[in-house]
């Protein structure tokens, strides 16, 4: 069950492990993209941080709207409309329901809307959909976050700025999966999940 | 003076995007061009803020947008969906598109003319 406590935990986790993994996420995308994803993300987070720190909304759809402001006007880049969408989606799907499949799912139409990217592509819904299934199963693993990463090694990129490398993108993981990794990580870590 | 379509470029970077600006004056002197590239902080990328407010400094209702990368068009998707202009995007290729746009506009064609015309740059 999503509520605004475990939401600011989630959210103040996530934003901790992207500062942390600026420079690696910047690594992951120089290789196949325009090297800005690390940078884009923390200035994201760092925005998030002080949002959350402000003004608090009480309820889920306003915090999950917040969020998702936050990201589309801070993060730039690709991943700032995917995100936002994502937790812009997410909050429109709040105000029915506060289960976390039906949630997420919402927030992965969101991402697929936006950037009509779809499995197999090396983009992060190739992370979101096998978390979105498997939270929908309740057998969510951190192994399966972890794996799901790793199985973007060998797609080639179609959709994103890692497509006009064709076949030279296969080989190098996927740094919007990798940054989702971390925000599912962190939603088993806060309690937003639980089987 | 003004024309009934406005035009928006679009751009990861401010020199791209003034660049093509520049070129579109000389064919469409009385044709509103405004820009919109980089990053709030002056960075390469684009930004939805930064989009959004160019979009709502037009006066003209109706505006033709162009943009040059991907990431340029989910942010611009998502400043149309909260503007009270009316606009429309072309996935044309970005110099060549907003040219011919830019041209067709000063010339008082229509808009039927404008999108025959850019149906076959489109390239995304």
């Amino acid at each position: 069950m999503v509520s605004v406590e475990n939401t600011k935990k989630w959210l103040s986790l996530f934003t901790t492990q992207l500062i942390e993994n600026k420079q690696y996420l910047s690594e992951l995308d120089t290789v196949i993209g325009d090297g800005d994803h690390g940078n884009n993300m923390a200035r994201g987070a760092t925005a998030l941080n002080e949002a959350l720190d402000s003004k608090i909304p009480e309820d889920i759809p306003s915090l999950l709207k917040l969020i998702g402001m936050t990201l589309v006007s801070k993060v730039g880049g690709a991943s700032g409309p995917l995100y936002g969408s994502a937790f812009i989606s997410m909050a429109k799907a709040s105000q029915e329901s506060t289960d976390l499949s039906v949630l997420l799912e919402a927030g992965l139409d969101g991402i697929q809307k936006r950037g009509k990217a779809t499995a197999g592509e090396k983009t992060m819904v190739d992370e979101w959909i096998p978390v979105v299934e498997a939270v929908k199963e309740k057998n969510l693993t951190v192994d399966l976050i972890e794996d799901s990463v790793q199985k973007t090694k060998d797609m080639k990129a179609t959709k994103g700025r890692a497509s006009y490398l064709g076949d030279r993108s296969i080989g190098h993981i996927d740094p919007g999966a990798m940054s989702s990794s971390y925000l599912f990580k962190t939603m088993i870590e806060a309690g937003v999940y639980s089987e | 003076m003004s024309k009934e379509y406005g035009i928006l470029l679009i751009s990861h970077v401010e020199g791209l995007a003034t660049g093509v600006a520049t070129l579109l004056n000389e064919v469409a002197s009385e044709v509103t061009i405004k820009t919109a590239a980089g990053t709030s902080e002056g960075e390469i990328g684009t930004s939805f803020d930064k989009i959004q407010e160019t979009l709502e400094s037009f006066k003209e209702d109706t505006v033709l947008a162009f943009y040059d990368l991907g990431s340029a068009k989910m942010n611009l998707e998502l400043a149309i969906e909260v503007s009270d202009k009316e606009v429309t995007f072309y996935d044309t290729a970005f110099v060549e598109g907003a040219y011919t746009a830019a041209a067709l506009v000063q010339a008082d064609a229509s808009i039927e003319a404008i999108e025959e015309q850019l149906m076959s740059l489109k390239i995304k």
